[in-house]
């Protein structure tokens, strides 16, 4: 019997590129549960799988073997109970829409009256600053705020769980530290679950109640880590905390220790 | 909630329209009407009676085209053009985005379009004569005949080179097939679709003319036709002129609709010069 809780479930995940020249174990087995309302941050070395994992959770990819479950029902396809929001903000609008018409799109196929959609539309719109550019077209705004149109469009479309992967790598210093107090700002206030995937290790602790701090490929779980920071976060005296460096260090050497390919000290066997 | 400073930004408003517009049109029509000068100069002093004066075939153009010949050649002649080219436009992107979303079907057909592509339509006048007979269905199936392939391989080319990262965004918020069509696959090839449309109208004016010059009893092909070879130089001179003034309105019709259409695209390069 799946915990009433645990709203995603991922057992002895792998994943095996086939190659005429041979072939490639992007995921090697993979493992962990994540709560309804949690927001997890995937951390691990650049060339881990964390998009191949993260296609593989939202059924944009079909897993070589093992579960990927939502309350307890496998994913075998994209599902309405959760939304991406991709790395490639420029690649992932359309630029002949506007971007109003950008986050309407995924709720035209839902069954909504036209005052329904407006409503959602506006009101994702509103949760992330941008009710006044909703007739612009996406490249007529900053990286920052073509970022925060993909957020409303995954907003709108009501899921219960936001899969993010590594959004804010392609925007400027500034700008992501007001994203990822909007990410987390959103989590409080709507109660959504997130899985935020990052190559970051300070924006990993900074936004995560938890860290999976992944391994080289072929990619397992290293560690998961709890973030005892306290809820109320803020850029600068959270930190500043010496708890934050702390956990921040830790987490940086295990991803070195990762990049060596060294063993898990701690780890029981599957 | 915080307010999110964020800069939206406009495209570039060099000038007054009224005076671009102004600039536009000397620049436009500057050069044309120097050459008339220089036309009519020649005219005067040279012998030909084959190369009249601007003002004779002025005259001509009025005479012969302002009156009955506009609705018994000029219109027939337009509505073979229009309908020609609205069929290779939707026959052309309807095949096109079949063909395109369709790996195998691709593979199957591309060598076939290629090699029909090469062939010169004016070449087909003959055989279609004999298929179907001197009609205006037989002249509209050799203006398709031409002018389908630019659109077709411009859509199948458009189609399948819609960006991965674009496709996979639809998948996962799972939007259906027909909202990926109107709303993804068609706009993103729209730039090269226009492309296509762009050279397939240049196309069809050109074959329009031919086939009413090879088996018509009406039509601009015709009457031109028919002018050289009663001698009625300067009526020939006024019938080319006017096809020149049907390509320019063709051209300056596409103009706007292209704008209207690839705003975006045009939008998007602007943005990234400035």
């Amino acid at each position: 019997m799946p915990d009433r809780g645990t709203l995603l479930r991922v057992e002895q995940l792998r994943k095996v590129y086939e190659h005429p020249t041979g072939d490639v174990e992007a995921i090697g087995d993979l493992s962990f549960t994540m709560d309804a309302g949690e927001l997890v941050c995937i951390v691990g070395p650049s060339g881990c799988g964390k998009t191949t994992l993260l296609k593989c959770l939202a059924g944009l990819l079909r897993p070589t073997s093992g579960v990927v479950e939502m309350h307890g029902a496998p994913v075998t396809g994209p599902s309405p109970a959760m939304a991406v929001v991709f790395q490639e903000y420029g690649r992932s609008l359309y630029p002949w829409l506007t971007v109003r018409g950008n986050v309407e799109l995924p709720l035209r196929h839902k069954k909504l009256s036209r005052a329904d959609r407006d409503t959602l539309v506006a009101d994702a719109l509103d949760a992330v600053g941008l009710a006044h550019a909703a007739r612009s077209h996406p490249w007529q705004l900053s990286g920052g705020m073509q970022q925060r149109v993909a957020i409303a469009r995954a907003l709108a479309y009501q899921p219960e769980v936001l899969i993010m992967d590594e959004p804010f790598a392609a925007v400027d210093a500034q700008t992501r530290a007001d994203l990822e107090d909007l990410v987390r700002e959103l989590h409080a206030r709507r109660r959504i679950s997130v899985l935020f995937v990052t190559h970051d290790i300070d924006e990993s602790v900074y936004l995560g109640q938890r860290v999976l701090v992944l391994s080289q490929s072929p990619t397992r779980v290293r560690e998961d880590l709890a973030i005892d920071l306290p809820a109320e976060r803020d850029q600068i005296s959270t930190r500043a905390l010496p708890r934050f460096t702390h956990l921040r260090t830790h987490v940086y050497g295990e991803i070195q220790r990762a990049k060596r390919g060294q063993n898990v000290a701690a780890r029981p066997a599957p | 909630m915080t307010a999110y400073p964020g800069r939206i930004a406009a495209t570039p408003r060099r000038r007054g329209v009224g005076s671009r517009i102004a600039a536009a049109g000397r620049h436009a029509l500057g050069l044309p009407m120097l050459l008339l000068v220089v036309w009519a100069l020649v005219a005067t002093r040279a012998t030909s009676r084959f190369f009249p004066d601007p003002v004779t075939i002025a005259d001509a153009f009025v005479d012969t085209w302002v009156g009955p010949a506009f609705v018994e050649d000029v219109l027939p002649s337009l509505a073979r053009l229009g309908l020609g080219a609205a069929a290779s436009i939707v026959v052309g992107i309807a095949a096109g985005t079949v063909i395109g979303l369709t790996p195998w079907l691709r593979e199957l057909l591309e060598p076939l379009l290629e090699f029909l592509r090469a062939v010169p339509p004016p070449v087909l006048i003959p055989v279609m004569m004999i298929l179907l007979g001197i009609t205006d269905t037989m002249k509209v199936v050799v203006i398709v005949s031409g002018a389908v392939w630019p659109i077709l391989l411009n859509t199948i080319e458009g189609v399948r080179s819609t960006d991965s990262v674009m496709t996979e965004t639809a998948r996962s918020f799972r939007v259906t097939w027909w909202e990926r069509l109107w709303f993804l696959v068609l706009p993103a090839a729209s730039p090269r679709i226009m492309a296509g449309v762009r050279q397939a109208l240049s196309v069809a004016l050109i074959l329009m003319v031919i086939s009413e010059m090879f088996a018509s009893s009406s039509g601009l092909g015709y009457r031109i036709a028919y002018f050289q070879r009663n001698y009625l130089i300067a009526e020939m001179w006024s019938g080319i002129l006017l096809l020149g003034l049907v390509g320019v309105l063709l051209a300056v019709a596409f103009g706007l609709v292209e704008r209207r259409v690839l705003r975006w695209y045009h939008g998007i390069r602007e943005v990234h010069r400035a």
